[in-house]
């Protein structure tokens, strides 16, 4: 079995078992009553093996969690924006964090522009179940960027093309 | 879906326990049989209430690299295009937006390198160009919706 590092840099925490534990999981967890043990069979070690390596990626955020991701339509938010600003470079760190803390967005980005065509350095992403309830967010946004806000748009999704997280090769 | 199935998904977003029986540990909070909780999941998925059921990754601590791309593609060439997105397995979300940057999608690869020569290979076929937005800070992610 190979175990050797797959990473280099100071996270090269993961060995040939991890990885094959993500490969076995991140189409989904099976669905029977001990899923740890159903990916234990599937590589090879024991389900105690596999527990403790999925608590350690949980613990040091290689997992982000493991459980339900819902279709944002299915569940009645009709209209989700991808919010867009334009926001000084020297400001944005701080103006992320505190945007970051609203509960209604989701994703929080400090990305980079694409002069000029794109000024927009920042992204944040709401939800909410009409278009009215989406622009209430922006509107609380923009109060709390104030000054800094030096444009945004908001980018509805009309149309999931595709959806299936991450994946890494075989 | 009834209202069972609602409060399964507000409590299963915040995450299934590593457990010997993780689903017995939560369909007893729900005073309901382990297999009912696990046949209502998949019932879940199947009718596409739920996109997923399983750990969620975080590509960078991974080693990979995330990044959101977006490109301009006019209406009459967009489902050649979205075709062409989607079969690449290193894009993991592709979502069509009402902006003239119509199509915005995410590329996770393992490798820097891998994800220049995915933007190549979809500018190539697609023969349009890909503005390439990678994160340069996280300040969150997270969020649970009410179902």
């Amino acid at each position: 079995m190979n175990t050797e590092p797959v990473i280099d840099g100071p996270e090269s925490l993961l060995d040939g078992i991890d990885r094959q534990i993500i490969l076995a999981t991140q189409s989904g967890l099976p669905l029977e009553p001990q899923p740890y043990h159903a990916i234990a069979r599937q590589v090879g070690v024991t389900p105690e093996e596999v527990m403790a390596r999925m608590r350690r990626m949980l613990a040091t955020g290689m997992i982000r969690r493991i459980g339900a991701v819902p279709n944002h339509y299915a569940l009645g938010y009709k209209a989700n924006g991808m919010t867009v600003w334009d926001v000084p470079d020297e400001k944005v760190d701080e103006l992320g964090e505190r945007i970051g803390a609203l509960d209604f967005v989701s994703h929080c980005y400090q990305r980079p522009r694409h002069l000029p065509e794109w000024p927009y350095n920042f992204f944040a992403m709401v939800h909410g179940h009409d278009k009215p309830e989406v622009e209430a967010q922006v509107s609380q946004i923009a109060e709390l960027l104030g000054d800094a806000d030096r444009g945004h748009e908001i980018l509805y999704s009309t149309r999931i093309l595709k959806k299936t997280g991450l994946r890494i090769g075989g | 879906m009834d209202e069972l199935d609602r409060a399964i998904i507000n409590d299963l977003q915040g995450g299934l326990p590593i457990s010997e029986h993780p689903f017995g540990e939560v369909a007893a909070r729900f005073n309901i049989p382990e297999q009912e909780l696990i046949a209502r999941i998949a019932s879940l998925l199947e009718n596409k209430v739920l996109s997923r059921f399983g750990p969620m990754y975080h590509a960078e601590r991974l080693g990979g690299s995330l990044s959101l791309a977006a490109m301009k593609i006019p209406a009459e060439d967009f489902e050649r295009v979205a075709g062409i997105v989607n079969a690449m397995p290193e894009v993991a979300h592709n979502y069509a937006r009402d902006h003239i940057l119509s199509m915005w999608f995410v590329l996770a690869t393992e490798t820097p390198q891998a994800h220049a020569e995915a933007l190549k290979k979809i500018e190539r076929e697609t023969g349009y160009p890909v503005y390439d937005m990678p994160k340069i800070k996280e300040y969150f992610v997270g969020l649970k919706l009410t179902a």
